[in-house]
């Protein structure tokens, strides 16, 4: 008796690689169609503000005439924001990250920290503004100022810095500190002079990267108030401000009363965008550059 | 007598040196000791961040609780914060992130998916290396610059097909949304399925299965505590995104399911509301920490379903 009828093999291979092929095509479609919307998201977004991006509107003030309208304040309100939350986020993060994975007694607490880090991940980000709100502008009275503004965002994006400087550190070889040891180093002579130099490359990929995703995030910054009102330059840490994407949300909402408005929404968004990708650039920069593999 | 000096000299110095080297070792044994506990103190800040966002949530929703009672909160079907007789039913604001969400899973799940299935199964190592990466691009992208492209693109687009759609909606958000987690399902998806042994794949291969039932019978099966948990962690995702469904979904609080109207979901609520000056103190200030702790045990339910999925169910090799 024959196990396998190579007649009806033969009949139902056909169709079996057919659908193989087609199938094969779709998936790509699909890869693709993500792609395709992003280039017509920019395509887009270019092609109505590019117009309206020169240098007048990078150095100007805000205004309500579109004509006249800058946004060198929300530049330098994001500014102050970025000097806030990298010096935060990386003196916290890194300093967790060395706690967690050199010093902290493998076990339920250093299990319990790293629970709590990935569900602060998977936290909304509108809840760190409640947060800000409640903590930094209401009881500590700071007001709606650079200062709680640049805290919230550094707090919201700290479990990345965190996981990014947990990784880096891992991936040092032991030789390295074992060797270090064998010098007669300390532990925290080891850790400052052979784990965190090594690890350095990665932590700052990993920080540039968490600073891109603070300073696009605009829901925390709406309920912590920042004002849609013409306000002076910010000149300190307890200044009132704007940001970029403040700026451009306000300038979407009120699109419908102004048109011109969507305009300066896409000359700004351009100018978020160009400041992403430099920062990313840098981040992959210093990944190629500097990043030792052992 | 010159020599004797000199050798005196010497002498001093070895025991200064001795001395000095004692002294740094106290010093540095001082720091030694101090470091951990630094360390310690460092590492509870996110331990605190915790506990602050669960006190302040929940004291002031306490303290909203005592004015509208829980019942009524979670059943009421109608939300006027601002009318004189002012009423707190949270299920419309539930319903628009519900169906904000389901929206953009039937963009984001298929197509994430399948994408994930092309860059693991079928792109070679060259076109994975450039696709990647920009897919990536499209996680990167401040949801701020999608809230515009869904206000002033996807809905005059959706609006010139029909025309009966509002200015604001829910559908308009719900798809670029969509768009948006996509890249996220792509890549937690295809690294469960580039876990799983290229030995599986070969079984089959050796058995006659082409690629794609390869793919369907044994890869995705291998996958699917990843590729479930990657769907969960895409829900709470769309579930906490704010940015997109306040500008393009507009503030309408009406409890109703036709996704061409505006609806409002608990995040853009507490946009605005929040930046409507509230006064402290106030029953509608109150009502923001009461939906955003609603929102806020949302999304921990399901990062710890993610969590729970991707570690019960992972088989491993």
């Amino acid at each position: 008796m024959r196990y396998v009828d190579e007649a009806v093999v033969e009949k139902r291979m056909k169709s079996r690689v057919r659908n193989n092929s087609i199938l094969k095509f779709i998936f790509l479609l699909s890869t693709l169609f993500g792609l395709i919307v992003l280039a017509v998201l920019l395509v887009r977004v270019f092609s109505q503000g590019i117009a309206w991006l020169d240098w007048d509107f990078i150095t100007g003030r805000l205004s309500t005439d579109p004509a006249r309208a800058g946004i060198m304040g929300a530049i330098l309100g994001t500014s102050w924001l970025m000097l806030v939350v990298i010096p935060v986020t990386l003196f916290i993060g890194v300093g967790t990250a060395i706690y967690l994975e050199l010093y902290a007694k493998p076990g339920r607490f250093q299990n319990f920290i790293a629970t709590n880090i990935s569900n602060l991940a998977g936290v909304p980000s509108i809840v760190y503004g409640l947060l800000g709100l409640t903590i930094f502008v209401r009881a500590l009275d700071f007001g709606n100022v650079v200062l709680a503004g640049g805290l919230t965002l550094s707090l919201l994006v700290l479990p990345i810095v965190i996981v990014a400087a947990q990784e880096s550190i891992r991936a040092v070889p032991n030789f390295l500190s074992e060797a270090s040891y064998g010098m007669g180093a300390t532990k925290w002579q080891t850790v400052k002079k052979i784990i965190l130099p090594a690890a350095l490359p990665g932590i700052l990929t990993g920080s540039i990267l968490a600073l891109s995703r603070a300073i696009g995030e605009t829901a925390p910054l709406t309920v912590i108030g920042i004002p849609a009102l013409l306000i002076p330059f910010p000149g300190g840490l307890f200044d009132t401000f704007t940001a970029l994407p403040m700026q451009i949300y306000y300038w979407t909402l009120d699109a419908s009363l102004v048109a011109e408005y969507a305009y300066l929404a896409a000359a700004t968004i351009i100018v978020l965008l160009v400041l992403l990708f430099l920062l990313n650039s840098v981040a992959i920069f210093i990944r190629n550059k500097f990043q030792q593999r052992y | 007598m010159a020599g004797n000096s000199d050798t005196n000299k010497n002498a001093v110095n070895v025991r200064e040196m001795i001395a000095e080297k004692k002294k740094k070792k106290s010093l540095s044994n001082y720091t030694e000791k101090f470091i951990p506990t630094f360390l310690l103190l460092i590492a509870s800040i996110s331990l605190l961040t915790t506990v602050g966002i669960i006190i302040t949530l929940f004291t002031e929703a306490i303290e909203f609780f005592k004015r509208v009672p829980v019942w009524e909160f979670f059943t009421g079907t109608v939300l006027k914060p601002m009318s004189q007789n002012p009423e707190f039913g949270v299920l419309p604001l539930i319903n628009g992130t519900l169906i904000s969400t389901f929206i953009a899973m039937l963009v984001a799940g298929p197509i994430g998916i399948m994408s994930a299935i092309y860059l693991s199964e079928y792109a070679s190592d060259r076109v994975r290396r450039v696709l990647k990466p920009l897919l990536e691009i499209l996680a990167g992208i401040p949801t701020i610059v999608y809230g515009f492209f869904a206000f002033t693109f996807v809905t005059p687009l959706i609006r010139s097909i029909f025309p009966e759609v509002g200015a604001t909606n829910i559908l308009s958000p719900g798809l670029v949304m969509g768009v948006m987690i996509i890249p996220m399902i792509a890549s937690l998806s295809e690294d469960a399925m580039s876990s799983v042994p290229n030995s599986m794949r070969e079984g089959a291969f050796a058995l006659g299965a082409t690629k794609l039932e390869t793919t369907f019978k044994v890869v995705i099966p291998a996958a699917l505590s990843g590729i479930i948990s990657s769907f969960v962690l895409g829900i709470s995702r769309a579930i906490g995104e704010t940015m997109i469904v306040t500008i393009a979904s507009g503030s309408s609080k009406n409890f109703t399911f036709d996704i061409t109207q505006s609806m409002q979901t608990m995040t853009a609520y507490i946009v605005e509301v929040s930046s409507g000056d509230a006064p402290a103190g106030s029953t509608i200030y109150y009502s923001l920490y009461a939906v955003a702790a609603t929102l806020f045990i949302f999304t921990l339910l399901m990062n710890i379903l993610a969590r729970y999925l991707s570690r019960k169910f992972r088989e491993e090799y």
